[in-house]
């Protein structure tokens, strides 16, 4: 029995060995069309990584002579005189962590029901409708609200404001990334909780959005790491402040604001400043996005 | 009151998939604390049959039955009926293993939390006992916090089934519960059926004819939405009374 299936199988590669033979033009122009293929996919990659690369080169060119202590200890300068930036990265910080405690429950929760309770009914398709609609609306439309809605109506510029204008640009990517990472846990988990009799609140706390955990943090980080460089809804809200200030009511300094500001300006110290600060900038919302891919791939490699 | 020897009564039993009809008056009893198969070819509507039991459809839009079911003589289909609390009482494992996200204790410990309040101790030994009724204490009860997820396949479906055992329920449905595991694991399961027989009314769904006719003490044959027949699997096995179920046991056809 055993042989017969083995010589069997031999007299298959036999024959397959053979009608190989006979369609060599036919693998050789394979061959070649994948060879094109990934030389152009190669030669792509390495246009879009030049760029990003010769961006960093400069950024580290020019900002990374201007870090000292000073930059971390001393607020913005006149122009002239010694200084930091002290006050535009507590105002960033600041401003992006408020920023991301006010949006990311309120996202967390609407992708939740996005993905496990809006089945049914029209207010789920409404609401992610809406939802991709900010995903795509241009940051500087949210300053503008932000500016009509809060700033006028408490007649000032302030770190609040700010926040609020940052965590509306959160809002969006956590909906869309927390709803994604919920659709992608299989149903049968679900079942199998329901089927212990489980009420739906506890199947999504702790079977679903546990086994998304991962993906939704990353989804935080991404959020994060797009709102610390964004300039134009802070532009309406927190303006800017030449001096510290911890008072979130107050206008406030911030990173994204300085920059623009130093390098507009024909002074050579602002300048220096400036770039250290995209440097500062860059270099966080790269650690940001390793970080958020390092957690993606833990998640994959549990399964 | 009930009769004694009918655990699940399907009465007139219709079920639709949105305007398509999936079931076709079925009608059967199920006796307690013996395995009741379910066979026949694939969309034959027989795991459908089985997901009326705990009305798992329920989670889906567009699903919907008409027709009775009774647990011990009470309508589980009907309006008033709690979901969860049926759930609890009908326990489920499904074809892939399901582990939670969480350790082999607490994927134990998520339905008996639900329903029971126990003191540590108690829990440990509901755990245990739950392990050892699925026959996989031996080889994780040193390895209680690790992840589910962590276990063999054969080792999960075993996880699952001690999950489902473990909150005691009365009936306990099986959906294809080995054909996503190796001989050997389905041998420790279908072992384990026989086991679980003494304690708990099974319906189990199979595409496997000689599981069926090892693990089962009745066999219900289905073909198109409907229960072509139903009997003793001895019988059916055997000696059916239909030409279509003969023609599927032997294997003429499906």
């Amino acid at each position: 029995m055993a042989n017969s299936t083995l010589s069997e199988s031999l007299n298959v590669q036999d024959r397959s060995g053979s009608s190989s033979t006979m369609n060599t033009s036919i693998y050789r122009r394979r061959r070649l069309v994948n060879a094109f293929n990934m030389g152009a996919s190669t030669l792509t990659m390495a246009f879009g990584l030049f760029w990003l690369f010769w961006i960093l080169f400069t950024l580290l060119q020019h900002g990374l002579s201007g870090i000292n202590l000073q930059v971390f200890t001393q607020s913005t300068p006149p122009p002239g005189s010694q200084g930091g930036l002290a006050n535009a990265i507590y105002g960033s910080l600041a401003m992006t962590i408020s920023g991301t405690l006010i949006g990311t429950p309120i996202g967390i929760l609407a992708g939740i029901y996005l993905a496990e309770f809006g089945q049914r009914g029209w207010l789920a398709p409404a609401t992610r409708f809406i939802n991709d609609i900010l995903l795509s609306a241009p940051s500087i439309v949210i300053g503008l609200f932000v500016y009509e809605v809060y700033v006028v109506s408490v007649g000032h510029f302030s770190g609040w404001a700010g926040s609020l204008a940052l965590a509306l640009l959160v809002i969006p990517v956590v909906v869309r990334t927390t709803e994604n990472m919920l659709r992608l846990v299989p149903n049968t988990l679900r079942e199998a909780a329901a089927a212990l009799g489980a009420p739906q609140w506890k199947i999504t706390l702790y079977v679903t959005l546990r086994s998304a955990k991962a993906g939704v943090l990353t989804g935080i980080l991404l959020a994060i790491a797009r709102i610390s460089g964004e300039t134009a809804p802070l532009l309406f809200t927190a303006l800017n402040n030449q001096f510290f200030n911890s008072n979130m009511n107050q206008p406030m300094a911030n990173l994204p604001i300085v920059i623009f500001q130093f390098a507009m300006s024909p002074y050579e110290d602002w300048h220096t400043l400036a770039w250290t600060g995209a440097l500062l900038i860059t270099l966080s919302v790269l650690t940001l996005n390793i970080l958020a891919r390092w957690m993606g791939s833990q998640k994959t490699q549990s399964h | 009151m009930a009769d004694n020897n009918v655990k699940l009564q399907v009465k007139n039993l219709n079920f639709f998939y949105g305007n398509f009809h999936a079931l076709k008056n079925i009608n059967l009893d199920i006796a307690p604390r013996m395995v009741t198969a379910f066979i026949g070819p694939s969309g034959c509507g027989k795991s459908t049959l089985l997901r009326t039991f705990n009305r798992m459809y329920e989670l889906y839009p567009g699903l919907r039955s008409e027709g009775e079911i009774l647990l011990d003589g009470n309508n589980i289909l009907g309006r008033d009926v709690d979901i969860n609390l049926l759930r609890a009482k009908v326990g489920m494992v499904f074809q892939k293993p399901t582990p939670f996200p969480m350790s082999i204790y607490d994927n134990i410990t998520f339905g008996v939390k639900l329903y029971e309040k126990l003191a540590k101790t108690e829990m440990d030994d509901r755990v245990e006992w739950a392990l050892r009724k699925a026959a996989l204490w031996d080889e994780v009860k040193d390895k209680l916090k690790q992840s589910g997820n962590s276990l063999s396949g054969g080792q999960q479906q075993r996880l699952c089934i001690a999950r489902a055992v473990a909150s005691r329920p009365e009936v306990l449905l099986l959906d294809e519960p080995t054909s996503a595991l190796d001989p050997i694991s389905t041998a420790h399961i279908e072992e384990l059926i026989h086991e679980l027989k003494e304690d708990y009314t099974i319906a189990i769904v199979t595409h496997n004819m000689q599981q069926a006719a090892r693990v089962s003490d009745f066999t219900a044959y289905m073909y198109l939405g409907e229960l072509v027949e139903f009997g003793e699997t001895d019988n059916i096995f055997t000696a059916p009374k239909q030409k279509a179920t003969e023609d599927y046991i032997t294997g003429k056809f499906g």
